[in-house]
């Protein structure tokens, strides 16, 4: 089974990686981006045949290491 | 009284901590590494500054799972003092022991310099030799500093005085200019509800020796060693 963890930042929490890329694009004449802000993106394999209950292992591998939710959310896709 | 110093794969301040605590202060020190299950017979435990798990995933995010901390909890539960030095700092946050989190320097770039700290609360376990308001100078070194916390918990921290040392100018005020990483309110250091947990950016233990050029740090362990004579 595969999972694909998406990891971004919370609204309001200053990204200045994303800015520093913001400003990049804008010297290169894509004046167009208004806002970019960087994230994770993880992709796991996993035991197990239950959709179900591997979505609530991901869920808790997210909300104890994967993701550190004073600053952070996650999503998580399933295949 | 004993000091432990935890080690962790990737911490490079513990020597600077054994040697301050230890050959500076003549207190008993001893190392502990990062798989011990147990944390008998120390006073105060220090999480020294490094890079744990080389940073990977976010500081402090691997290592605070590792099996001392546990004990360290426990020892923080019980009320025995536990100091948290930059990476220190970063896995204490990690661990939920103290709020908020170290994020990216707002400049994203590591930084090596001698900050001016204010002692903002001088009533704690870690701050009692200092001056209420008195302005110390402090190595920082760190990627990571920028101490984000959501705004409710940044008010709860500043109207209980948890808010140890802040970033300030030479004549100690809190001003943006003075503040090196971004950091919410300019904290440099914190203490957890109950005063035993303390974890700081600047670091203490490479300021305590003429040496080394800055004595700022010698108050924190003179406090701590003070505090523990009674």
């Amino acid at each position: 089974m595969k999972a694909r963890i998406y990891v971004t930042l919370k609204k309001g929490v200053l990204d200045p990686q994303g800015k520093a890329v913001v400003g990049a694009l804008h010297s290169m004449a894509f004046g167009e981006v208004k806002d970019l802000r960087i994230g994770k993106y993880m992709e796991l394999e996993l035991d197990g045949a239950s959709k179900e209950a591997a979505e609530a292992r991901l869920r808790e591998m997210c909300e104890k290491l994967l993701a550190n939710t004073v600053i952070e959310n996650y999503r998580i896709e399933m295949e | 009284m004993k000091f432990a110093i935890v080690v962790f794969p990737g911490s490079n301040c513990d020597h600077d901590c054994y040697h301050a605590v230890k050959h500076v202060f003549g207190c008993e020190a001893e190392y502990v590494w990062h798989k011990a299950t147990e944390l008998k017979g120390f006073d105060c435990v220090i999480l020294p500054g490094g890079f744990s798990y080389g940073d990977y995933l976010r500081t402090g995010a691997i290592a605070r799972f590792s099996p001392v901390m546990n004990e360290v909890t426990a020892f923080a539960g019980k009320g025995g003092l536990v100091l948290g030095i930059c990476n220190g700092f970063q896995i204490l946050a990690e661990a939920g022991l103290l709020p908020g989190v170290l994020m990216r320097n707002k400049d994203l770039k590591f930084i090596c310099a001698a900050a001016n700290l204010c002692v903002e609360n001088n009533k704690t376990a870690f701050t009692s030799a200092y001056k209420q308001g008195q302005v110390l100078k402090l190595p920082i070194a760190h990627a990571d500093g920028n101490y984000y916390a959501d705004a409710d918990t940044v008010k709860r921290l500043e109207d209980s005085g948890r808010v140890v040392f802040r970033y300030s100018t030479p004549g100690g005020q809190a001003a943006a200019e003075a503040n090196p990483n971004g950091s919410a309110a300019n904290i440099a250091a914190i203490v957890n509800e109950t005063g035993n947990v303390m974890g700081t950016m600047p670091h203490p233990e490479r300021a305590c020796e003429d040496v080394l050029g800055m004595t700022g740090g010698r108050g924190v362990f003179e406090s701590i060693i003070k505090g523990f004579a009674g």
